[in-house]
């Protein structure tokens, strides 16, 4: 019950004949690799013509004010960095499980699963949330940025590059979660003080101790942002 | 976290209509899923509440405020009004876990909130509040329990938001659809453990809440809430206090002092409040009143800091209540 790995819904479950034995790393089939097939799968063959998101399916049973959703999968249409994506999902997913094992976005981490790390830091319509404690059901209807939606094509986010310049990281897992939540900071206010990033940053965990790159990092951006 | 099927509404009355057959309610999730994560409850029903426009906003009225309690605790911290005349609630709403939880966590969840005893949220113990009949922190770990009123579980009231709602001297419109609406002051939303261990609050299992009611303070009152915790952020208090001053000029005519991660159930000082009534505050009387906050405290076997902690918490909000000191640079941000 309390294994996270449990809730992974139906539609991307490993078949074990298919996934080499653990530890062999022969099969050719990464399991990274496989989550993204199976996400993109859902994705290109789903209904696009809902009400609130929800597909047709889902839809038809809204009464009086009362969508029905579940046990079972759902169709549900989600917006991750201005791309529709349409999946399907039991109603425990959580938003992080939806985007790293449908949509095959691993830049968001899943470390507690708590919302007591905030690596898993996305934005829900422009504001940072804890998408391992978000249902991926309760993101219908708004705009999600993830990680992989900060930069454009081959080019770096600002903040970044200045995570870059300052060689803000470590190991890296609390990364990405540090970059959406400064990058968070710099939409609402683009000329933050020392005090605004960390207290941007209180949620985020990082185990290497980076945060002094990390307040430098996010000023140095604000300057460039400045002065861009 | 185990499978549920869920009933997304939109509207209070579709909601209420979904209130039966062990069904839970959803608002923002971030407690639920914590504990459905943790596999200490496991509902086969949701009841969504997220999407009800009509439960989020703040609304200032005649007789004060009326808040939404769906409104997230970020909204709250931020809202230039309540930043004005309702300190005390703008820095507990402010103050509780991360920035990022702020954005999620609804007043409403913050107040319902189950109790972090450690015991009680490992699925590995069946304690008094699951419904059993032992308490391990009495002889365990229980350095972040109470120290007054504890007889039958010492976990501690764990919602900030519910220490500022006490000194505002607010309340929770409760609704029904088979009886309608009732009010139901913030002491009294909360069952005492000794009355009944596995009740938590008195909501019953086919009622809403739909509106947090606060009256307009009285001309001259200042307000303030500090936390202390062992971290800067993303904890929960070891002690914490909310105080409410009605002034007249530099004499107090009035104070509720409210005591929040002492008890099972967020309380007010008697002592504390009896000694700064009709006095001027500075910074004797107001360590007086922290002196007597802990009178009659029978700590636990790990937590008698707190003897000494809650004075120094409860003398430095006085302070910062009364526009006489800056906000404590120890207490958590």
């Amino acid at each position: 019950m309390s294994d996270s790995r449990e809730s992974i819904p139906s539609s991307t479950e490993i078949d074990p004949k298919t996934t080499a034995p653990a530890g062999s790393g022969r099969s050719g089939i990464s399991r990274r690799g496989f989550l993204k097939g199976a996400g993109l799968t859902a994705a290109g063959t789903a209904l696009l013509d809902g009400v609130q998101g929800f597909t047709r399916e889902a839809a038809a049973e809204t009464t009086h004010g009362v969508t029905e959703l579940g046990p079972g999968p759902v169709q549900v249409k989600l917006h991750v960095n201005g791309v529709e994506h349409t999946v399907e999902i039991e109603p425990r997913t959580t938003l992080a499980e939806a985007l790293r094992m449908h949509l095959g976005m691993t830049g968001t981490k899943i470390a507690c699963d708590r919302g007591v790390c905030s690596g898993c830091t996305v934005w829900l319509d422009k504001m940072p949330v804890n998408s391992c404690m978000t249902l991926a059901i309760d993101a219908v209807g708004h705009n999600v940025t993830t990680i992989e939606g900060l930069s454009s094509s081959d080019r770096m986010h600002p903040l970044q590059a200045a995570f870059v310049k300052h060689d803000a990281l470590q190991c890296g897992f609390c990364t990405p979660g540090m970059v959406m939540s400064c990058a968070a900071l710099l939409e609402r206010n683009p000329n933050p003080s020392e005090h605004d990033v960390r207290h941007a940053v209180s949620g985020n965990l990082c185990r290497c101790g980076t945060y002094p790159k990390i307040f430098a990092a996010t000023l140095d951006a604000a300057g460039t942002t400045r002065t861009a | 976290m185990n499978r549920f099927s869920m009933a997304d509404c939109t509207t209070v009355d579709a909601a209420l209509s979904q209130l039966k057959d062990g069904a839970v309610v959803k608002a923002g999730g971030v407690d639920l899923l914590d504990r459905m994560k943790d596999g200490i409850e496991e509902p086969t029903r949701l009841v969504n509440i997220r999407n009800v426009a009509e439960l989020r906003g703040i609304r200032e009225t005649d007789h004060g405020l009326t808040i939404g309690p769906l409104t997230t605790l970020a909204e709250i911290s931020d809202h230039p009004l309540i930043r004005a005349q309702y300190q005390i609630l703008s820095d507990a709403c402010g103050h509780a876990a991360t920035p990022h939880i702020r954005n999620m966590a609804t007043v409403g969840g913050n107040l319902l909130q189950r109790v972090q005893c450690w015991y009680y949220r490992s699925a590995d113990f069946q304690c008094i509040r699951k419904g059993k009949d032992l308490c391990f922190a009495f002889d365990g770990l229980n350095q972040y329990h109470a120290i007054m009123e504890y007889a039958t579980c010492p976990s501690v009231a764990p919602s900030s938001a519910a220490v500022a709602l006490l000194g505002l001297n607010g309340s929770v419109e409760l609704s029904s659809a088979k009886r309608g609406k009732r009010t139901v002051g913030i002491k009294e939303l909360y069952v005492v453990p000794d009355a009944n261990p596995t009740k938590f609050t008195v909501i019953e299992p086919d009622e809403l809440i739909t509106a947090i009611v606060i009256p307009k303070p009285a001309p001259g009152t200042r307000s303030a809430y500090q936390k202390y915790g062992e971290k800067e952020s993303f904890d929960w208090a070891i002690a914490d206090a909310g105080v409410v001053l009605e002034m007249d000029g530099d004499i107090c005519r009035r104070a509720v002092i409210v005591m929040g991660a002492a008890s099972p159930v967020v309380r007010r000082s008697p002592q504390a409040e009896a000694a700064l009534a009709g006095k001027t505050i500075n910074e004797e009387t107001a360590r007086a009143a922290g002196k007597v906050a802990v009178e009659g405290a029978t700590p636990l076997s790990m937590n008698a800091y707190k003897l000494d902690l809650f004075p120094v918490a409860v003398y430095r909000t006085i302070l910062l209540a009364a526009g006489q000191r800056d906000r404590d640079p120890s207490a958590a941000g």
